[in-house]
């Protein structure tokens, strides 16, 4: 089933075509405001001092000299936030702990990682705010520091936090465990098994935007942010919180946003500006620069995760026991949870064991990256998978088939599946002819699948009649993809009208209901609902003003082709069209506007699965993608072109993971590569075409069909690209990045 | 340190700003001009986001002084569209939907059309490796690449002779 078949179905008029996008020109052009382009009059320029070592205690901070130079205008440590007893607020994708996030804005009395912000400075100008840091004089205490997983589980580590873990002071923060049936025993009468311990580095989400705001607070202790986030709810959630403000009395606009992909589901400067423009009453704008972004901002966990998994020779998967350990940064963040939960999901597994544990240490508090914590899991089971099939010369997919999860399956959460699409995904991609097709010498093939439970979460969403007859559609949700686009198209549809007539904004946290943040590829699927029902409900008044005029009941007037239609016995009215409706408006009851506020809680895991073609040269173990496709079950495809544009950047993002990407780090425990110099994100050169078959199985509860579509293409292409480099130089790979010198390495050591 | 009075041509207007002998012509466009379009990735000059034209050089303009455009034509994305409209590359990225977030977009579009002015019948790879300065974390290039290419077919259709 392709999308083409879908979109041919006379079902939608708007919804599954490829209009421009809304706010397409002004991004075309240069005009669109995102973080750093905002200003205000009088603003001052914010800049910080960070730790330049990985682990120490503050013994004193003495910054009287930066406050005597001439243009500086305030100086923040974290003793000018209020001490928050605050444990975990509701915001984010996970939950946020205020007191860790405000460390991270600023140190309280030790240091936990290289780059962690300690003073901040407002000044006239950058120039001021930067030579008044140099003035700064701060005290440490020099610890020892640990950075890797393995070195800081041992004994003897520097534990980084006394009171982490409930067995006595150690760097785990958390232990998990999920078993069914009894994997040992299974294991050992499997005919065949598959081990391994396969590693992953941490890697940074790379939005090409670093993170940036201005704050501006009022004398009467009123307060507003401009600023580029996932959320602007989440954003006043967390700067309330950690200022310690009414959260009616700060409003938070969202600007543009250059890209999240997670990692802007958190604050870094917000509170920081806030409490600068509060102590200089007078504006604050902040921005980080790439080197920050890197120290100091949430990259996703490194891991190392041991896998036992068995099967007969039949291809029945009967065992599995997968042990993982996160490498979460300095405080507990993107951990093991959502690995524990996705590394078997997939699959039809009687008996088995996942435990996994998150492991605290001296780098950056890592960070939602797209369907977080997912891709290094099920990294490890996809590679052993193909192990299996390798061992039982079986089709890898034919042994995904026999395996995998389908409607009516106990889930993860104990429901049953609903309408799950891996069946159909994994037939998509056994029928590509890119499976088929021929391979050259040094060339390998490799496919995985992988799959993300999606979310659902409170979504707002506004529409507004103008007297003309065109519509406003707002809603709460930053776009940081094409939403503006999705949502003008779903309100388009129910209203039956052009899609140039509706107009979609993002408001601000004063001007629109709650809106949960735009991550967990919930934002077409839960706002679009929002959309649609409130679209609906227009539907419904207009209809009802049509029969006011026409002094007919409202069940007799019908809404088709964008008008109303008399059904009344024995009347032959024209229809009329929802701009005389509009124009009419105030003398049929006043505006027509509708705010819709939905909390669903059916969201439908999507599956990808995901064939790569990849190039050794044995000389240099240099790694080429030659060719690439990626299929995914999507639902339904609102816009497609950005559908296939989800799929086809978490292709390269999971391709950089698995080929280039890896934080390092020098003796000192500094970040050594903290820039795209070296830290090296896959360009254009890199790369050949993303081919991409979205398989449209609709979601049967939403009103389009609607499935989560942005963070599951991450999650194959690790193992992907492992099972063909394993494949190219016939040997497994367990080890990402799979960079030329360690590819070159393992040629050698084979001989 | 005294400031410096640097007179140039930007988008075809004769701008002058007064700027610090250290202010990059990124941060002068941006906070002087306030012509905010080219974006800072890295400061650096390893993402291609402040892409901007220099008398005919595509330079990233955080690696260039302000003052050295003294006396200088500068192009930036603002000056893309003439006349209110879109230059054909811009259109294309919308038709093709080869942006997301946006943000590489504006310098991607300048390094595009530099490319088409010296070659406009790039091949995928030429296209690829003269785009290879420019981080596009969104969306794998893919539409970037096909974008430009089917402006450079349009092009070409618009010049064949009569």
């Amino acid at each position: 089933m392709t999308k083409q078949d879908q979109i041919a179905t006379t079902e939608h008029r708007i919804v599954g075509t490829r209009p421009v996008r809304p706010d397409g020109a002004d991004k075309v052009t240069g005009k669109a405001v995102y973080g750093a382009d905002f200003y205000l009059p009088g603003m001052l320029r914010g800049a910080i001092l960070r730790s330049p070592h990985a682990h120490a205690r503050i013994v004193s901070i003495d910054t009287r000299k930066a406050e005597a130079l001439a243009g500086v205008k305030a100086v923040a440590t974290n003793a000018d936030f209020p001490r928050v007893e605050m444990d975990e607020i509701d915001a984010g994708e996970a939950g946020i702990n205020v007191d860790r996030a405000a460390q991270m804005c600023l140190a309280r009395d030790k240091v936990f990682y290289e780059g962690q912000p300690v003073v901040a400075v407002a000044a006239t100008s950058p120039e001021i705010a930067t030579a008044a840091l140099d003035l700064i004089e701060v005290r440490y205490e020099v610890l020892p520091h640990v950075i890797e997983i393995a070195d800081a589980m041992r004994s003897d580590a520097p534990v980084l936090h006394d009171d982490l873990d409930a067995k006595g002071p150690s760097n785990i923060a958390a232990r998990l465990d999920s078993s069914t049936g009894d994997a040992e025993a299974a294991l050992a009468t499997a005919d065949v098994v598959a081990t391994g311990r396969y590693t992953t580095q941490a890697v940074h989400q790379g939005y090409i935007e670093p993170q940036a705001c201005v704050a501006s607070v009022s004398g009467d202790g009123q307060a507003q942010l401009w600023c580029s986030s996932q959320g602007a709810f989440m954003v006043r959630s967390v700067v309330a919180a950690i200022t310690g403000m009414n959260l009616a009395d700060l409003r938070v606009t969202p600007l543009e946003i250059g890209g999240g992909f997670g990692g802007k589901t958190t604050v870094y400067l917000e509170p920081v500006a806030t409490i600068l423009s509060k102590k200089s009453g007078r504006p604050v704008k902040m921005v980080l620069s790439r080197d920050e972004v890197f120290r100091s901002t949430g990259p996703g966990p490194g891991a190392e995760i041991d896998i036992r998994l068995g099967a007969t020779k039949d291809g029945i998967l009967t065992a599995a026991i997968v042990d993982m350990r996160y490498q979460v940064g300095a405080f507990p963040g993107a951990g093991a949870g959502a690995g524990v939960m996705h590394a078997l999901g997939g699959y039809r597994i009687e008996h088995k064991r996942v435990t996994g544990c998150d492991v605290v240490s001296n780098m950056p508090s890592t960070h939602a990256y797209r369907a977080p914590s997912a891709p290094q899991a099920e990294f490890a089971v996809e590679c052993a998978i193909d192990d299996i099939a390798r061992q039982l010369g079986m089709d890898p997919i034919a042994l995904r088939e026999k395996n995998a999860v389908r409607a009516g399956d106990t889930s993860f959460s104990g429901t049953p599946h609903g309408q799950i699409a891996f069946m159909e995904t994994l037939a998509a991609a056994k029928g590509h002819d890119h499976y088929s097709a021929p391979l050259g010498p040094n060339q390998g093939r490799g496919i995985a699948a992988g799959w993300w439970v999606n979310h659902g979460g409170e979504s707002t969403a506004m529409i507004s009649i103008a007297e003309d007859g065109t519509a406003v559609v707002a809603t709460g949700n930053p776009d940081i993809g094409g939403s503006r686009a999705s949502m003008a198209m779903m309100a388009a549809e129910v209203l039956q009208i052009p899609m140039v007539k509706v107009r979609p904004i993002v408001a601000d946290t004063a001007s629109i209901g709650f809106s949960m943040l735009t991550g967990g590829s919930r934002t077409t699927f839960a706002t679009g609902k929002a959309v649609s029902e409130a679209a609906a409900e227009v539907v419904e008044i207009l209809k009802a003003r049509a029969a006011m005029i026409w002094g007919v009941d409202a069940s007799r007037v019908e809404w088709r082709d964008g008008e109303a239609h008399c059904l009344a016995d024995g009347r032959d009215e024209a229809p009329l069209g929802i701009k005389e409706i509009a124009s009419k408006a105030s003398k049929t009851g006043g505006p027509i506007s509708v705010e819709k506020s939905v909390y669903p809680h059916d969201a439908m895991p999507t599956y990808a699965v995901h064939i790569c073609d990849v190039e050794l040269d044995p000389e240099t173990g240099h790694v080429g993608v030659t060719r690439y496709t990626a299929i995914q079950d999507v639902g339904r495809a609102v816009h497609p072109s950005y559908v296939e544009g989800q799929a086809q950047g978490g292709a390269v993002q999971g391709i950089g993971w698995a080929l280039n990407e890896a934080y390092t780090f020098n003796k000192e425990g500094r970040v050594d590569n903290a820039g795209f110099l070296d830290y090296r994100m896959p360009v254009a050169s890199d790369l050949p075409m993303i081919d991409t078959l979205l398989v449209e199985i609709p979601h049967p509860t939403h009103p389009f069909g609607v499935k989560g579509v942005g963070e599951v293409p991450i999650v194959p292409p690790l193992a992907a690209v492992a099972n063909a480099v394993s494949a190219a130089a016939g040997m497994r790979m367990f080890d990402l990045p799979m960079t030329p010198a360690r590819i070159h390495a393992a040629l050698n050591a084979a001989g | 340190m005294s400031k410096q009075h640097i007179r140039a041509t930007v988008n075809g207007d004769a701008v002058d700003f007064l700027c610090e002998p250290t202010t990059s012509l990124l941060n002068a466009l941006r906070d002087e001009l306030r012509l905010t379009g080219s974006k800072e990735g890295c400061g650096s000059g390893d993402c291609g986001a402040c892409s901007v034209m220099l008398d005919d050089k595509l330079v990233c303009s955080c690696l260039v002084l302000a003052p050295e455009i003294d006396g200088r034509r500068v192009e930036t994305i603002e000056g893309l569209a003439q006349d209110g409209q879109l230059h054909p590359l811009q259109r294309k990225f919308l038709e093709h939907g080869a942006l997301q977030c946006g943000f590489c977009t504006p310098g991607v579009l300048v390094a595009a059309k530099a490319l088409l002015e010296r070659n406009v019948d790039p091949t995928e790879e030429e296209t690829r490796y003269w785009l290879a300065g420019n981080l596009c974390r969104c969306t794998g290039y893919d539409k970037i690449i096909r974008a430009v290419l089917d402006t450079a077919a349009e092009l070409r259709q618009e010049r064949l002779p009569a």
